[in-house]
């Protein structure tokens, strides 16, 4: 008979303690019952700002957190535990629900604190703890433009927490005020001097910071509020979110009678026991020895200690006490703190690097002999903090100060200097050993293969940049060469292309490779030839002289081959709009050519079956019926999908098959490192699938989201929301220039995914340097963009029209008109399949 | 010579109509597939059209370049190159096609017999 393990709380530390019971505890020795106040399973509480924006609860959810097709898990949301009857072993809830437990492990959590100001429960004031609080501030600040166009809204707290809010409200359209009563923002993890750039910097993001004071009252003032502070300031507000810091969950404990701390908390000791035996309490609310810990990795080693004793019966691991260091951007500004950041260590040294042109500060403390390293902190840019944090303790390798300093480089130290224990992936605690252990060992030789193995870089992903430093010091080169041909990378291809104006193959690989080119570097060059061709004075269409050699088989006939050396067909159909006379067209096409027939994904129609000599034959007939190339065959945009959207559905809040075809018409036959798919929703219900595109668009009620860098495939990949709400001329604006920047900057065949995932600095960088335009490219992108746009040209009419292109359409040289006696096919499902050579078909069963 | 002699050859198109680093399919007397090239160098080639991994006739629609210098096409269904001037597979050694004597006579290429 089992017995029964009750989990009070379900956030994240709840169901990581549930699935390490369940992972250890093989037998089924546990019926384990959650019981949770929220109404939904536990999420990602860590990045809750980033739902500002998107606003898709889903994107939070935790993997497994819904312990579906689990039946040792009971789930039990939306029902708070009201009392413990110690005595009895069993839990009563607010409904009344009654539950005995054998073990009983409070995961209770913390509530956030709000200051006893007078007027902090008026409407309008919020807290900053759960998606529900971020649903009621949207609403308030929509309320508030709908009355008066803008909302303006204040924090009350300047600490992690507080600027994490400060952040929300900026991502929904804000310029909020900050009110820290500390002299200086985030006092908990920067000393004076890096406070001070931080609030210079904060402020240059519309910001306003108010140290050293507090709220004294908040009156209500003709509809909205009014928040009075103790230097004499009056802000005008229509929303106050407090996020001032948490306080432990532990009145159910107190109400039990278990031992709480003095600063609240339930009292557990190392083990993560409560006085009371069969009482354990993990994460925010556990006082472990005095100290509650308001961060995650804290309260998932607790939760693994717990499940170690339940499930194994092994009580040998004690919590180590936590590694407070953090590395944040908090505002787009980055901030770490690590060990020691306050020097409180006796006999330790400060050596501060103050660069108030550069906007950084950067303080390292040191043991009095200044060799070994106690702790520091980085503002502005906390690049540093990931050879330093793993120093934390052990020899500096150099002068301090030249380690932070200017003169030093600015880079820190390097990764040899790191010992083979120093943590190089906080999230899922991978040393510097692991890594070149899996470099030098099972030679994983490249960044996604490390990451795979490792897991190294797949948590908050800070820890990338590292990657790549390591291998190059295990000795591994990571070549960029595109082939035996050229010794540059396809971007720098580009770049050789772009700036010296090159128009052909033949000059390039003269002047710049050596030999005759591969099936490599030929079509890869001919795909930035025909990218750049408005811009650089190529030539326009793909199979003008000797281009016509560089392309692959696909894009020199204009048409996929299959496998048995035949092609298939496909037309665009933009936005998979279609008239009735036009599908009748290609019914007609396919039934007197004998093509078999298929609905693609992209939502058009493929024509399987064509020899190279039917093709002109097959596409004077649809040129004729108004169709064009598809570009089903090239490293190309193929296809943007739409939903129905807002002229048809009753759901739809924009016309999705409007902005589809637009967009498919724009970047029609774009040629660029690989494929390109798009597509675009009229509504939050998403039927277009649009995440899973190289850019997807989802209609909002303001206007558009646009989302980058998803795929299907092998490594299904959801794009990211890089910006939201903007107008139909933004939109494009914005997908210009990203197009442009991955055509210029992405390897040969490398997905917009695996380039955004190689790309330094990720989607922050990529923000800035397409939205923010940090690199003052965005003009450029722009305008060559709009050169493609107007140079397209229909790429089958352009050999319809030109007899020598259309020669090479042709079955042997010396027997035009001759069929490929080696074409075979038989009949399935009334249609025609091909017939391979040597692989007869199989009579009996229908397959082959 | 006397192997030449018993040679047929078979006249498959001008020099011209194929154009440097390219491959253009021709049909021998005997129904068997050639893919004839013609190299950046100018030189001229003629390998079994059918690759024998896929089993499809497409050879002479791959690309052409070199391999360490050796002159190659590689096939357009799974990239494998085969050396024009011997049909050997550069990268599976299990396979290989055939390759044929190819002369130019008045500006005329000629596909002899295998």
């Amino acid at each position: 008979m089992s017995r029964t393990l009750v989990v009070v709380g379900n956030g994240m530390v709840s169901h990581r303690l549930v699935e390490a019971v369940r992972a250890e505890d093989g037998h089924g020795a546990w019926r384990i019952v959650v019981l949770a106040e929220e109404p939904r399973p536990a999420y990602d509480r860590v990045g809750l700002s980033s739902y500002v924006g998107e606003w898709d609860a889903t994107a939070l959810e935790l993997s497994g957190s819904g312990y579906d097709g689990d039946g040792h898990v009971e789930l039990r949301l939306g029902d708070a535990v009201a009392r413990i009857d110690r005595e009895a072993k069993v839990v009563t809830t607010e409904a009344g629900f009654e539950q005995s437990y054998d073990a009983l492990v409070l995961a209770t959590g913390s509530y956030p604190f709000v200051p006893p100001v007078p007027g902090r429960d008026l409407p309008g004031c919020f807290v900053y703890r759960a998606i529900e609080d971020l649903d009621a501030i949207r609403a308030a600040a929509e309320q508030a433009r709908s009355h008066r166009g803008r909302a303006a809204g204040a924090v009350v707290g300047g600490g992690l927490l507080g600027l994490e809010a400060a952040k929300a409200l900026r991502d929904m359209g804000m310029s909020p005020h900050v009110i820290e009563m500390a002299p200086r923002l985030m006092p908990i993890q920067v000393d004076e001097g890096g406070g001070a750039l931080l609030k210079r910097l904060v402020e240059g993001l519309d910001v306003t910071v108010h140290t050293g004071t507090s709220t004294s009252e908040i009156v209500e003032d003709r509809g909205r509020l009014l928040a009075k502070l103790g230097n004499g300031t009056e802000l005008d507000l229509d929303l106050l979110v407090f996020s001032a810091g948490i306080r432990p969950r532990d009145q159910l404990a107190r109400d039990a009678g278990l031992d709480v701390g003095e600063r609240g908390g339930v009292v557990v000791d190392d083990r993560c026991r409560t006085s009371d035996p069969s009482v354990y309490a993990v994460g925010e609310v556990a006082a472990v020895e005095g100290t509650c810990y308001g961060l995650v990795a804290p309260g998932y080693t607790m939760a693994e200690i717990v499940a170690a004793q339940l499930a194994a019966g092994n009580d040998a691991a004690t919590f180590p006490g936590a590694d407070l260091s953090t590395k944040l951007k908090l505002l787009g500004v980055d901030v770490a703190s690590f060990g020691d950041a306050h020097a409180t260590t006796e006999g330790s040294l400060e050596v501060v690097v103050n660069d108030a042109v550069a906007g950084t500060y950067k303080k390292l403390v040191v043991s009095d002999d200044t060799k070994t390293l106690l702790g520091g902190i980085l503002v502005g840019d906390a690049s540093e903090y990931n050879t330093l944090r793993p120093l934390v303790g052990s020899e500096l390798p150099g002068d301090p100060a030249s380690i932070i300093g200017p003169a030093g480089g600015g880079g820190g130290i390097g990764v040899d200097a790191l010992p083979d224990e120093a943590q190089i992936c906080s999230c899922n605690n991978v040393t510097k050993g692991q890594i070149t252990a899996a470099i030098t060992e099972q030679s994983c030789d490249t960044v996604p293969k490390l990451k795979a193995c490792t897991s190294a870089g797949t948590g908050c992903g800070s820890c990338v940049t590292m990657l790549p430093k390591l291998l190059t010091s295990c000795g591994v080169e990571v070549s960029k060469a595109l082939c035996e041909h050229f010794t540059q990378s396809r971007a720098e291809l580009f770049e050789i292309i772009a700036a010296t104006r090159v128009t052909t193959f033949s000059e390039l690989i003269a002047k710049h490779g050596k030999g005759s080119g591969c099936a490599i570097c030929k079509p890869t060059v001919a795909s930035i030839l025909a990218s750049m061709a408005p811009v650089i004075g190529a030539d326009r269409h793909i199979l003008d002289g000797e281009q016509a050699g560089l392309q692959d088989t696909n894009d020199h006939f204009l048409a996929n081959m299959q496998k048995n050396g035949t092609y298939s067909v496909v037309p665009r159909v933009p936005g998979g709009e279609i008239t009735p006379e036009k599908l009748i067209v290609l019914g007609e096409v396919a039934s007197e050519f004998g093509l078999y027939t298929k609905i693609t994904g992209g939502q058009r129609i493929d024509l399987f079956g064509a020899t190279v000599d039917q093709l002109p034959h097959i596409w004077q007939r649809l040129v004729d019926a108004g169709f064009e190339s598809g570009h089903a065959y090239g490293k190309a945009l193929r296809t943007v999908k739409s939903c129905v959207g807002s002229t048809w559905c009753r759901y739809g809040v924009q016309d999705s098959v409007g902005m589809a075809v637009a967009l498919e018409l724009r970047y029609r036959g774009l040629r660029s490192p690989h494929k390109l798919k798009s597509a675009v929703s009229g509504c939050a219900r998403e039927c277009a699938e649009a995440r899973g595109k190289d850019f997807g668009i989802i209609a909002t009620d303001k206007g558009w989201n646009l989302y980058v860098c998803g795929n299907g495939g092998m490594t299904p990949r959801h794009a990211d929301l890089l910006a939201s709400d903007v107008d139909d001329e933004m939109l494009i604006k914005l997908i210009d220039r990203f197009l442009m920047f991955y055509i210029r900057t992405a390897d040969r065949l490398q997905r917009t995914a695996s380039w955004l995932e190689e790309l330094e600095g990720g989607l922050d960088h990529l923000r800035e340097v397409i939205v923010d335009d940090k690199l003052g490219i965005c003009a450029e992108l722009e305008e060559a963009m709009a050169a493609h746009v107007a140079n397209y040209a229909d790429e089958w009419k352009g050999v319809l029209d030109d007899p020598d292109k259309l020669a090479r359409f042709t079955s042997f040289v010396n027997a035009p008109g001759t069929p490929d006696p080696t074409i075979s096919f038989r009949e399935e499902r009334e249609q025609k399949l091909p017939v391979l050579l040597g692989i007869p078909a199989v009579t009996g069963d229908g397959r082959s | 010579m006397t192997m030449a002699d018993v040679r047929t050859w078979t006249a498959v198109c001008e020099v011209a109509t194929v154009p440097k680093a390219f491959g253009v399919a021709a049909l021998l007397s005997g129904g068997e597939q050639v893919a004839v090239f013609r190299t950046e160098a100018g030189e001229v080639y003629a390998i079994g059209n059918i690759d024998p991994i896929a089993g499809a006739a497409v050879l002479s629609r791959g690309i052409v370049g070199d391999a360490g210098g050796v002159p190659v096409v590689a096939s357009p269904i799974y990239k494998e190159r085969y050396d024009l001037r011997t049909g050997a597979c550069l990268d599976d050694e299990s396979v290989s096609v055939p390759s044929y004597p190819v002369r130019v006579t008045d500006g005329v290429i000629h596909v002899g017999s295998a």
